[in-house]
């Protein structure tokens, strides 16, 4: 928290919205090349002394995540229902944003994930389309982000992964007893297991020591700044310029635009509610796929009366959600899985949709223990068990210790009915319209879904488990919150039919770039945040080059 | 495996000043927990006691520690004082609910806590599908399980019964599958 000082009446370079996972990357290119940069973040600056070992307030109080107490959001399946209040999304709202209380896969896109509709086909009713770059064209900024973050994994360990330039700069984390089975089972089918690509140190690394393995990453502030978050590694490198000043508790309403279309700076709310513009030559929205979207929506003026950056209608649009389902397998011995990080073992054999199984869509399995004790006896034991007294205290002494869970990680098709809009009536405690999501599956999100299940469990069957279960929630509201942001600004060569071009440039607003999740113009099979940051240095590589 | 095991530990050079960086924290975060549950704040001891009976049968003291002796209520008081002080009335009208089931189910009988313990498990299956039960449970195992410095949770009894450790590390193998020959691929 020691970088430089703007007023907002210094026109800066550069005004970044959100210091999550692309804006913290953005701010650190642009201030090393020598861009005065301010970088505004609607949640509080925590650091590593913040953070606890607390399941209540981290996973009970989400303390980490948006609250719809002061910023509601409504929920509604189709246009004909009315929205209701319910928590649908879920984002990281504290600088270095879900970087911080992340997971931590760090997978890489797969060549096929830019040209699906190319390589599959069409699939009627949505808009599947290719990316209009590809693999290649992000390959180096990939490497770059894996190497400025530092991520720990076994380079061309996955099979399916497209062609890398360099291996991971870390090893990869130990395997668990969760990864360990997880290997067994996948072996035993043919299957090809890989050790988990994360953002997190596996040994000491530009400055920051490694991960003690104290098992609470996922919902959780690292206390040791071994997670790779932007907020540990790229932040403190722009703050360190001089030239970027990262300004916390600043909530922006709207982008402003000149006489010619330009933007000029944005309007924000600072911690005491006042109002504030800040000038800046461009700005870079990566406040995620939701919040961005929601931004431009309320960024109307004369000129742009659907919102900023709209000329296509599109803003908002092909909202894609998480999807996937859980299956659970008990052991025959302790795996002790609170103990060491989330994930240490993937497969990616089942990632790349194939027409022959009558629907479109893909998984990637990962095996990790998903849960901490109260939220485990909450909602980890097997549906036939009890749900209170004497026998379900007997279950929990040694299901908590003997269990593990192969997640599976599935596509989600892109479809124009499916959005991020403002709520017509419902305002937030600032007195903004709230956001209003409407979502609802594709027929072939549930089948791929349903389908991925059942190979999930054949792994931990294969692996020796004694029990197995699972479930797929087949109703949107058992998929909430969606934490994986994604598709509401998407990119594209037409401006009719995409919001940003190959650069993340706005295609209606010259100097605006758009750089998150929202860009997105297909979901692969969730894990974004490798992606998102690629396509960050990739987008500010272009802008430093041709500024 | 143990190749990559292997690997890391050779790798980890600085483990030593890292045990003890987090012993130090170890020590800090054991000081934070150790309070003692204050009194009640927003529950009567009448109604504690009847909550009590309750969270008591859903994890049960029956062959060791269970709700009651972890504090689970005074965990719910701390709740209902602060994060979750918008659930007053949930619990105000949901206990309203479960003496009237009580009246109906053992007509005379006078109290929750003064039922015995059949009939209290008589009475919570009565309940079980309900709105009200559910934030009961959550309740009960988040004060049963959820970190002691919330009230609940006392001496890490729920911990303890689950084979929880809170440590700031850890070192593999964690588990069983993970030491040195037993989860080879086979």
């Amino acid at each position: 928290m020691s970088g430089a000082k703007f007023r907002p009446s210094d026109t800066v370079d550069f005004l970044v919205v959100g210091a999550g996972a692309a804006g913290g990357v953005m701010a650190k290119e642009l201030s090393t090349a020598g861009f005065r940069v301010v970088v505004l973040e609607q949640g509080p600056y925590l650091t590593e002394k913040d953070y606890r070992h607390d399941e209540i307030r981290y996973v009970y109080q989400s303390g980490l995540t948006n609250d719809t107490k002061v910023q509601p959001i409504t929920y509604r399946k189709n246009e004909s229902e009315a929205a209701r209040p319910i928590k649908a999304i879920g984002y990281g709202r504290q600088v270095g944003g879900g970087s911080v209380h992340f997971t931590s896969n760090y997978w890489r896109f797969h060549e096929s994930d830019f040209e699906e509709r190319s390589q599959f086909g069409e699939v009627p009713g949505t808009g599947l389309a290719d990316w209009p770059i590809k693999y290649a064209d992000l390959e180096s900024y990939y490497t770059k982000a894996e190497y400025d973050l530092g991520i720990s994994g076994l380079g061309g360990a996955n099979p399916f992964e497209g062609p890398r330039s360099k291996p991971y700069p870390l090893p990869p984390m130990p395997a668990k007893s969760s990864g360990v089975l997880f290997d067994r089972g996948a072996k035993k089918l043919g299957l090809h297991p890989y050790p988990a690509p994360v953002a997190i140190l596996s040994q000491s690394y530009e400055g920051r020591a490694a991960c003690v393995n104290c098992g609470f990453c996922e919902w959780f502030g690292c206390e040791v700044r071994a997670k790779s978050s932007t907020l540990v590694s790229v932040i403190p490198i722009a703050e360190k310029t001089g030239k970027c000043e990262i300004r916390p508790n600043s909530y922006v309403r709207k982008i402003e635009t000149d006489a010619q279309g330009r933007a000029t700076g944005a309007v924000y709310f600072d911690a005491n509610r006042r109002e504030v513009f800040q000038r800046a030559k461009a700005v870079v929205l990566c406040a995620n796929g939701a919040e961005t979207a929601r931004l431009l929506l309320l960024s109307k003026s004369k000129r742009f009366p659907e919102g900023l950056a709209n000329s296509s209608g599109l803003v908002g649009k092909y909202l894609m959600w998480d999807n996937g389902g859980l299956a659970m397998g008990l052991f025959e011995h302790p795996l002790n899985e609170h103990k060491g990080i989330q994930v240490t073992r993937v497969i990616h054999d089942y990632y790349k949709a194939d027409p022959k199984r009558g629907f479109y869509g893909g998984a990637g399995l990962d095996a990790r223990f998903n849960y901490y004790p109260a939220s485990f006896a909450l909602t980890g034991m097997p549906p036939d068990a009890p749900k209170w007294g004497a026998e379900y205290k007997k279950m929990l002494g040694t299901y908590f210790t003997h269990t593990m869970t192969v997640l599976g990680h599935t596509s989600s098709l892109p479809q124009l009915r499916n959005s991020i809009s403002l709520d017509p009536e419902l305002k937030d405690a600032w007195g903004l319209p709230a956001m209003r999501v409407t979502f609802d599956f594709h027929p072939d999100d549930v089948a791929t879904m349903k389908w991925a299940l059942t190979k999930q469990l054949e792994i931990l069957e294969a692996a020796g488990a004694k029990k197995t279960w699972g479930a797929v929630g087949t109703s949107v509201e058992e998929n909430m919150p969606s934490v994986h942001l994604m598709g509401t600004c998407r990119m594209g060569n037409d401006p009719k039919q995409s919001v940003v071009d190959r650069y993340n440039r706005s295609h209606d607003v010259p100097n605006l770039l758009i750089v998150d999740g929202s860009s997105f113009v297909t979901a692969a099979r969730q894990q974004p945040t490798a992606t998102i940051q690629a396509l960050a240095y990739r987008a500010a590589d272009y802008a430093i080059r041709n500024a | 495996m143990q190749t990559t095991r292997r690997l890391w530990l050779s790798q980890c050079a600085g483990l030593a000043a890292l045990a003890e960086i987090a012993a130090a924290r170890q020590h800090a975060h054991e000081a934070v927990q150790s309070s003692t549950p204050p009194a009640f704040q927003t529950l009567d001891a009448a109604t504690a006691a009847e909550i009590d009976a309750i969270t008591s049968q859903i994890i049960p003291s029956n062959d060791g520690p269970g709700a009651r002796e972890a504090g689970v209520i005074y965990f719910i008081d701390r709740a209902l004082s602060t994060f979750d002080a918008h659930l007053k009335d949930a619990y105000r009208t949901g206990m309203a609910e479960v003496q009237k089931k009580r009246q109906e189910l053992f007509p005379g009988s006078t109290s929750i806590a003064a039922l015995t313990g059949d009939q209290q498990i008589q009475l919570v299956k009565s309940i079980e599908t309900t709105e009200f039960f559910e934030l009961l449970r959550t309740h009960t195992l988040y004060g049963f399980l959820g970190n002691p410095s919330y009230g609940g949770n006392r001496d890490r009894i729920g911990w303890k019964l689950i084979g929880f450790e809170d440590r700031m590390a850890f070192q593999p193998p964690f588990g069983y599958y993970d030491a040195p020959g037993n989860g080879d691929s086979k």
